[in-house]
């Protein structure tokens, strides 16, 4: 426990040491804000909600986002040999791995926490369901989590931050991309079984995340979140231990 | 109790190729023990299974009777560790880097700051505390990475390559950072450089297509050159051929001449059985009123004792 929280407290801390954390936080913001003003029609829409005009887009701005902070997490690690470093210390790889994934959550944390204006100038408009709007965050959150989890194990397999980046973006798209309507379509109409068909779409970030961001919050949605961001932590940790010595 | 580090058959496979292939030594407190061996010989490969970074394919290695896989956080706390190149976080400073490792090693508030304040005066890093470490010379990197290594004042130091790429200077302090911590710890250390085992370890292994070739003193390896004992002299010019045919009489030599210079004849005298013969021709020198102008005793050449071993033909 100790050492996860010392090692947390470097990785959170090396996001913010070189430029990284306050140039992809400044890009964060920035898009959230043309999406939900201008795509969003924030203002034309006329009702006190954040729902439609801000965290509609978070599936799609954190196929981009994610991974760029994702994708640093082990290739960088690999590449500056500092890996053999961490492993030689007397850490477990599962504090490891656990440490990594909780910082750049954290960070991910913070990052939506800063769109805090637009709350605050929702409510300053008008009345609006807060409890809503604290479960879409929630909901964006876990989103972020579970991107994360993918990208970090995506970022184990490479040396290479471009390509961590790229294989990540594709990985994330994959578990979102089910879940469009039309994909889905399209989908029930070369796939035969209805219950394949089903179970892809379950796969998708996007019935989990509109269900939560609704105000409900369902504990198949929550277990859904935890389940793979345990199931690619661990896949990470079994990646790092194949690869390391590459 | 046994010995500090007890390496068992270890072995190293990647695929089809054999890194290391069972390789097997003690090393006491007290102990300098300077790894030898080509390129690509499998003594770093050794080092990461030692130290815990690599799962060895057979055999075992114990840290203080832990076995580094079975029971690795107890054996990787009585290590201290600078991986070859002595890898860093370019972005953090020396002083953040320090108390994080000092952190790891289970030391907190005052006690962790207390522990890097040591380190840094023992490696000289106060100028640079706060400085990006990308932004350091090599010299000062390298010093990092030593101080991260025994910041905890361990039992156990492992180095590979800790002076490669430094200037004379630089490895002149660091052989004498790592002679002053010789007495009470076990030190293991990987060098190219011959010299530094002369001047920095007790004991030598050198190791060859992942297997041991000799484990021995430095002082025994460099008795095993065909040049030990042997004796260059240099003789005025003019006084050359008298000297040449005079050395030719001592018994079972072989003379060889060198590179003249400022005008000398040199020869470089040996025996067959690398007696010493020093007196012999000192006393044919007086006798025969040579003209000397040097004469010096050849403990034996360890580069040409390192490629004799190293090279073995197939």
């Amino acid at each position: 426990m100790r050492n996860t929280i010392v090692l947390f407290k470097r990785e959170l801390a090396a996001y913010f040491t070189t430029p990284v954390a306050y140039v992809f936080i400044c890009i964060f913001l920035l898009l959230c804000g043309i999406l939900t003003f201008y795509l969003g029609g924030f203002y034309d829409r006329g009702e006190a909600t954040l729902g439609p005009s801000f965290f509609e887009y978070h599936p799609i701005l954190y196929i981009l986002l994610i991974p760029a902070i994702s994708m640093r997490l082990w290739a960088e690690e690999r590449k500056q040999g500092t890996i053999e470093l961490l492993m030689t210390l007397p850490v477990t790889l599962p504090q490891l791995v656990l440490s990594k994934f909780l910082a750049s959550w954290a960070f991910a944390g913070i990052a939506l926490a800063l769109t805090f204006p637009l709350w605050l100038t929702v409510n300053y408009l008008g009345d609006p369901d807060n409890g809503v709007i604290l479960a879409s965050y929630l909901a964006s959150w876990l989103m972020a989590g579970g991107y994360l989890a993918m990208g970090a194990f995506v970022s184990a397999i490479t040396k290479n931050q471009v390509i961590a980046f790229v294989l990540s973006v594709i990985v994330c798209l994959l578990f979102l991309i089910t879940g469009v309507p039309a994909v889905g379509d399209f989908l029930a109409s070369v796939i035969p079984s209805d219950t394949v068909v089903d179970a892809l779409r379950s796969f998708s970030f996007l019935s989990h995340f509109s269900s939560i961001a609704r105000g409900v919050i369902d504990v198949r949605d929550l277990v859904f979140f935890a389940s793979l961001i345990g199931v690619f932590l661990f896949m990470n940790a079994v990646m790092i231990e194949l690869k390391k010595a590459d | 109790m046994g010995a500090m580090i007890e390496i068992k058959n270890l072995e190293k496979r990647f695929g089809d190729i054999t890194a290391v292939a069972g390789v097997s030594f003690n090393v006491e407190r007290g102990e300098v023990l300077g790894f030898l061996g080509p390129n690509g010989a499998g003594k770093s490969t050794t080092m990461k299974m030692l130290t815990g970074f690599l799962d060895p394919s057979g055999g075992a290695a114990l840290v203080g009777g832990h076995d580094i896989t079975a029971d690795p956080l107890a054996a990787k706390r009585l290590l201290g560790y600078l991986p070859e190149g002595a890898p860093l976080y370019p972005d953090m400073t020396p002083e953040s880097f320090l108390l994080f490792i000092a952190g790891i090693r289970g030391y907190s508030g005052d006690e962790a700051r207390r522990r890097v304040a040591d380190v840094v005066a023992k490696v000289s890093l106060q100028g640079v505390l706060r400085q990006p470490i990308e932004t350091l010379s090599k010299g000062f990197k390298r010093r990092v990475g030593l101080a991260q290594a025994i910041l905890h004042d361990p039992q156990v130091l492992v180095l590979d390559e800790p002076t490669d790429g430094l200037d004379p200077n630089q490895k002149h302090e660091v052989r004498a950072l790592i002679r002053s911590m010789a007495k009470d710890k076990v030190i293991i250390l990987s060098t190219h450089i011959l010299e530094e085992v002369e001047a920095l370890c007790t004991r030598v292994i050198i190791i060859a297509k992942g297997r041991m070739v000799i484990d021995c003193k430095p002082s025994e390896l460099a008795a095993r050159s065909k040049w030990h004992n042997a004796v260059r002299i240099d003789v005025e010019r003019e006084d050359a051929q008298r000297v040449r045919s005079g050395l030719g009489e001592i018994h079972a030599s072989a003379v060889e001449e060198l590179e003249s210079r400022n005008g000398c004849a040199s020869y470089l005298v040996s025996t067959k059985d690398r007696r010493p013969i020093i007196s012999e021709i000192s006393q044919r020198a007086q006798a025969e009123k040579w003209k000397l102008d040097g004469l010096h005793v050849e403990h034996g050449r360890l580069d040409e004792v390192f490629r004799e071993l190293t090279t073995v033909p197939n």
